[in-house]
């Protein structure tokens, strides 16, 4: 008989979730599947291939892209990977501390918090990872990656912008009390940031102050970056700029998101 | 097994835990009986290593939870008052991952839910989904979750309440069986007949405080008369009518319904009330409960 043990670090006790999220994940996949593999298929062909035809695909215009196809994909690559957390760390998250309470029963076992939400949060991480690896994947026949590098930076480029949403949501709907919050957080939080951060038009032909606020979004770090790496015009000081900037926020979350799920948890 | 001496919890200006005092062997079934409130629950809490203890000292297996919460967790069970199992998961897998979360491998997690479900009578329902269960099931079901890593203390936050007198029966019956086996159980509960039926010794709170402590049996002889007598006149004259039978009993309680007259013989105090020229509409006659304990020690009922 084995008996049963504390875990001997955060990332062995979050790994003692992996089949519990495993399991969770093979009665789940039917619907995300389906969704993260015709959604940028759509959003590609619509936006990148249609609406693309009436706009001249001029460089100097479209931040170096020859199409306007080539300028979005990046675009909505990134803006994926951001939508793909919000749903992930809102209501589900709030479904597990408070209507399942699912959480309750992991830490009345000898995992604590910073467990739990690390092993969440992989689970997302996994979520993002997917979903915009067949987002690249569905993306290349139409030739929008200057190189295949460019391609698979571009795509560990997501895991840091999808870890930089992910733990201050996170945080966020750790502390709430009802899930009342989430509309605005999508309406003026996720489809702002979706719209304006220069994943459809280069962030240059707003108006300077907007432009930048633009630049202080997160998604813009994001989809710049990604941008810079599908077209291979990066610019070194500028990606790292982006890379500090989205880790500095991942890692701000994170420990906002013990905190406050600690304090949630404790009573 | 457990020890608290001067143990309090507060939430902000609220003291729902005042300084107990308690000492739980090895083996023994350990019950907190108490009203809504009385502060069991933020016990139990404690005790679990999940919430921070405000003051006083407390221990479990000689461990601080302060500092060793994992490691008390690992060798605790926990079946908390609210269901926390994962509805969207089957009635296996429901232990299979809990089982992980143990540390222990999964050949060995798969053996023990065989066991555990066969245990709760639960081996028919092992591919249902949790949703589907019936209220009793699921507490069978959290109880043989709470089991799953072989627990050397078994904690029951109001184990049956909720469920039907059929299921309680059931649950009853199984936490029975854990007793037999040695397991040292500590449960809550506001039913008397569950602390009399589970445990051999017990406290009564009220308000945060431990207000008697004792065996089923001596907290009884101790705070109660052998029997009592139950009369039920109309409605409003219990009040008036308490005073003309004040000197039949050792003491009279007035609720809302009836009068208790507690007494040594409660037939011999039944025909003196009649003699009296008094006719209750009812009559009962029963021996002493911890629910009459519970009411002289408060002075409140402990279900109102």
């Amino acid at each position: 008989m084995t008996d049963s043990t504390a875990p001997t670090s955060t990332v062995a006790g979050a790994g003692r979730l992996l089949d519990y999220w495993t399991i969770v994940y093979k009665r789940t996949w039917k619907g995300s599947a389906i969704s993260s593999f015709v959604n940028p298929l759509l959003y590609v062909l619509a936006m990148g291939v249609l609406l693309g035809d009436y706009i001249a695909g001029d460089p100097d215009q479209l931040d170096g892209a020859t199409s306007y196809l080539a300028f979005i994909a990046p675009g909505l690559l990134a803006a994926q990977a951001m939508q793909t957390v919000f749903g992930e760390v809102t209501y589900p998250v709030m479904g597990m501390i408070k209507w399942q309470r699912t959480y309750f029963g992991m830490t009345a076992s000898p995992l604590s918090v910073r467990e739990v939400i690390l092993g969440h949060l992989g689970f997302v991480m996994f979520r993002v990872a997917l979903t915009c690896g067949v987002f690249v994947v569905v993306m290349a026949p139409f030739g929008v990656f200057a190189t295949v590098w460019g391609a698979v930076l571009a795509f560990l480029a997501q895991l840091l912008v999808g870890l930089a949403f992910a733990t201050p949501i996170y945080a966020f709907t750790a502390g709430l009390k009802d899930e009342s919050a989430f509309a605005l957080v999508f309406r003026l939080g996720m489809i702002p940031l979706f719209l304006f951060s220069g994943a459809f038009f280069p962030i240059q032909n707003v108006d300077p102050w907007l432009e930048a606020v633009a630049r202080v979004t997160p998604l813009w770090h994001g989809v710049d970056l990604t941008r810079m790496l599908t077209l291979d015009t990066v610019d070194a000081g500028t990606a790292l700029v982006h890379v500090v900037y989205l880790a500095v926020l991942a890692a701000l979350g994170w420990v906002w998101a013990v905190r406050r799920l600690t304090k949630r948890m404790s009573f | 097994m457990i020890f608290a001496s001067g143990l309090r919890k507060s939430f902000g200006s609220f003291e729902a835990v005042r300084g107990i005092d308690v000492d739980v062997r090895r083996g023994e079934a350990f019950g907190f009986l108490g009203p809504n409130g009385a502060g069991k629950s933020s016990t139990m809490r404690m005790v679990a290593a999940v919430s921070p203890v405000t003051g006083g000292t407390l221990r479990i297996l000689g461990l601080d939870p302060a500092t060793d919460g994992p490691e008390i967790r690992a060798r605790i069970g926990v079946c908390p008052q609210e269901d926390t199992l994962d509805n969207e998961l089957t009635v296996s897998d429901n232990l299979f991952v809990y089982g992980r979360y143990f540390g222990l491998p999964r050949k060995e997690v798969r053996e023990r839910v065989e066991e555990l479900l066969e245990f709760v009578q639960l081996t028919e329902k092992a591919r249902s989904m949790v949703e589907d269960l019936s209220g009793g099931m699921k507490r069978r079901l959290t109880i043989a979750r709470s089991l799953i890593n072989r627990p050397e203390v078994l904690l029951l936050d109001e184990p049956t309440t909720g469920l039907d007198p059929q299921a309680r029966h059931v649950v009853w019956d199984r936490l029975f069986r854990l007793k037999q086996q040695g397991v040292t159980i500590v449960l809550t509960t506001h039913y008397m007949d569950e602390a009399e039926q589970l445990s051999d010794r017990l406290v009564v709170m009220d308000k945060g405080v431990i207000v008697a402590e004792g065996s089923p049996l001596t907290l009884i002889a101790e705070h109660s008369t052998r029997e009592v007598a139950e009369l039920r006149f109309g409605v409003g004259e219990h009040e008036a009518l308490a005073e003309k039978v004040q000197d039949l009993a050792d003491r009279v309680e007035v609720l809302p319904d009836r009068l208790l007259l507690y007494t040594a013989d409660g037939e011999e105090t039944v025909t003196k009330v009649h003699e009296r020229g008094l006719q209750p509409a009812a009559t009962l006659v029963r021996r002493s409960t911890l629910e009459d304990v519970f009411l002289r020690l408060t002075g409140r009922t402990l279900v109102d």
